[in-house]
């Protein structure tokens, strides 16, 4: 028993995956790497992924990702993939760049690449699935903040890594829609990064009272973040003075809603992007769309993607929780 | 007898008195009482861990387990939280410790009976406790609200004004002081870890030793597990990580040698402060995220170079000593 756990254990840790062999040669075989495993938004994900597959009923899923977020232990699961000879990947990337030469190998051999959630650049992939619009998910932040803190104050951000794409695009769209007229109350004092461990975004959001006494709210668009922040608000006595708002799961947000230091957050429904990244890499294995620019994907009960001139596609916009509805989707996911 | 001035302890001490007062004068919000609280709080847990780590470096060893043990550890209290919400403290606690106990004892059997190197025992059980968290949750978090009350009330509430995870810290701290410097296992380690051919002769039990460094690392590093999670109320599969590599550099900073034998409590302890103030302070008085990393990294190596300064020239003194001696012998 020992062994066969440390046996287990020691797979997962050299993100070595090759279970889930082939296991009828007509089925198609759709590989979903995650940034990470062991993050509740991916599993979630997969949830939809399975969904898409189930309903689909040729699709056989593979689960994978390295057990902690680099590009090189992307890289490294994508080449066991390859030589598993999968018929898709769909990849939400650590870093836009870096998976670029390993996607195009992949390609070379006939296996389209599709990124989610957070992008592989240009080259890299088919089209990208945004689990929704930059924009939309920048205004939602700064427009639920604005709301809870009644339209004036200062606040700041708390971001995972300085390096990662997806936050720094949302910060972008956050900062230009401060500019609009509406939130001229509210002020951008300052950006940190917690690089999404519990610690460090602990002491960044402890950082922010100290440096910030006026400090009216923080926005954390990423889950570690966002917990510590509230975790931080609450040991410092600061319920009520300083607001947490952002991006979270409801199953992780639930009692921090409860306690009082967040009152709204948001989130794009990651089972639903999960399904939508598995079906639209069906539609382009069974050859239904070329997923080229211009060309619309059939997403079954989620309708239809539009692929725009940079290859890239919006899912839906952001989901506001508060406390009259986190508890019930705390039970989902 | 070094000088008072010439310990790495009160050296250090200076240092981290002046960085105070720096940032002292960039940011008087800093000293607020408030923020030494959350400041000793934050040390509580890395001074911890940090002095059994010493007593692994001490002995010419390393644990590089010990974050991946924190992590497991805390996955799996949690998890126990989450399904018994009415399991006392105490017997979280119990858990903690006894787990912890376990996965010590482990490296301890592969370092001391079958006699692998510590680092490559605990670099592969690194990597396996990590795995194991993933194995255990499946991948799940455990979030605030699934935690008990008392789970996550006990190691921040007051006792005598500071929070009991800093008297918890303070208790053990001391009573691994007492055990170094005091008794007769204690004092040994330092033996064996200055000169294990030497121990080997005087009859120093080798095995035995190692079996107490290694069974107290893991055993104080589980502990820290629970509060690790309770602290930060969350727990998942990436808790703690790349945290063993800040207990060993606090060790390198508080003067512990590399090569053994040499290492306190106190400059363990100091060597954490400094760490903690570093992590604490830069993102106070705005330092990009970058330097920190870099400011991190270019006081590890200092404080490396000044081991080897601080230990060369007892060294060459010690040879130029037994060199006149036996020059004067000769003439």
């Amino acid at each position: 028993m020992w062994i066969k756990k440390t046996a287990a254990a020691l797979m997962l840790a050299a993100g070595a995956m090759t279970v889930q062999a082939a296991e009828s040669t007509d089925s198609i075989r759709i590989a979903m790497l995650v940034k990470s495993l062991g993050n509740g938004f991916f599993e979630a994900a997969r949830d939809g992924g399975e969904e898409a597959a189930k309903e689909l009923g040729n699709v056989d899923l593979i689960y994978t990702g390295p057990t902690t977020a680099t590009s090189e232990g992307q890289i490294d699961v994508i080449n066991s993939l390859i030589s598993q000879k999968v018929d898709a990947i769909v990849v939400s990337a650590n870093d836009p760049d870096a998976l670029v030469p390993i996607a195009k190998k992949a390609m070379r051999r006939g296996i389209p690449v599709l990124s989610f959630d957070s992008g592989i650049s240009k080259d890299g992939r088919v089209f990208h699935i945004n689990p929704s619009n930059a924009e939309l998910i920048g205004y939602k932040q700064i427009a639920m903040i604005s709301e809870t803190l009644g339209g004036k104050g200062e606040i700041a951000v708390l971001s995972a890594t300085a390096q990662a794409t997806n936050q720094n695009i949302w910060i972008n769209e956050m900062k230009k829609t401060l500019k609009k007229p509406e939130f001229s109350g509210l002020k951008l004092v300052d950006v940190v990064y917690g690089d999404d461990q519990s610690d460090k975004s602990y002491r960044e959001a402890v950082g922010l009272f100290r440096k910030h006494p006026n400090l009216k709210g923080i926005i954390a668009p990423t889950t570690v973040g966002i917990t510590a922040a509230a975790k931080a608000v609450a040991d410092q006595g600061l319920v009520g003075k300083v607001y947490v708002s952002g991006l979270g799961l409801p199953s992780e947000m639930a009692g921090h809603v409860k306690s009082g230091a967040v009152d709204t957050f948001a989130i794009w429904n990651p089972i639903d992007l999960g399904y939508t990244a598995v079906y639209a890499a069906h539609e382009i294995v069974a050859k239904k769309s070329k997923g080229e620019p211009g060309d619309r994907v059939r997403i079954g009960r989620m309708g239809s993607l539009k692929i725009d001139g940079k290859g890239e596609t919006a899912m839906a916009e952001p989901f506001v929780f508060n406390k009259v509805n986190v508890d019930n989707f705390a039970k989902i996911f | 007898m070094t000088s008072l001035l010439q310990r790495r302890e009160t050296q250090l001490f200076l240092i981290l008195l002046l960085m105070l007062v720096f940032i002292g004068i960039r940011a008087p919000v800093f000293f607020s009482a408030q923020s030494m609280d959350t400041l000793l709080t934050d040390l509580a847990i890395l001074a911890m861990v940090a002095s059994v780590q010493m007593l692994a470096i001490m002995t010419r060893g390393i644990d590089l387990s010990v974050a991946a043990n924190i992590a497991l550890t805390g996955m799996v209290t949690a998890m126990l939280s989450s399904e018994f919400p009415a399991m006392p403290v105490w017997q979280t606690v119990m858990t903690a410790l006894g787990l912890g106990l376990m996965l010590g004892t482990v490296n301890a059997v592969l370092i001391a009976n079958v006699g692998i190197p510590p680092i490559v025992v605990t670099l592969g059980t690194m990597s396996i406790y990590r795995g194991m968290v993933f194995v255990v949750s499946d991948g799940n978090w455990v979030n605030a609200h699934e935690l008990a009350e008392q789970y996550l009330g006990f190691p921040i509430d007051r006792f005598l004004t500071l929070t009991n995870i800093v008297w918890i810290s303070v208790v053990l701290l001391a009573l691994l002081h007492l055990f170094l410097s005091r008794h007769r296992h204690g004092r040994e380690l330092y033996g064996l870890g200055g000169n294990p051919e030497a121990a080997k002769y005087v009859g120093i039990n080798e095995k035995q030793k190692l079996y107490i460094v290694y069974c107290l690392t893991g055993m104080v590093s589980g502990l820290c597990g629970y509060l690790w999670v309770a602290r930060y109320a969350v727990a998942y599969t990436e808790v703690a990580l790349g945290f063993e590599l800040s207990t060993v550099a606090a060790c390198v900073i508080g003067g512990v040698s590399m090569a053994g034998g040499i290492g306190t409590v106190l400059g363990t302890v100091l060597g954490s402060a400094f760490l903690v103030l570093i992590f604490n302070a830069l993102p106070v008085i705005n330092v990009s995220p970058f330097w920190q990393m870099a400011i991190s990294g270019s006081v590890i190596l200092i404080a490396v170079i000044l081991n080897s300064i601080n230990d060369r020239p007892q060294m060459k003194v010690i040879l130029k000593k037994a060199q006149l001696a036996t020059a004067k012998g000769a003439a």
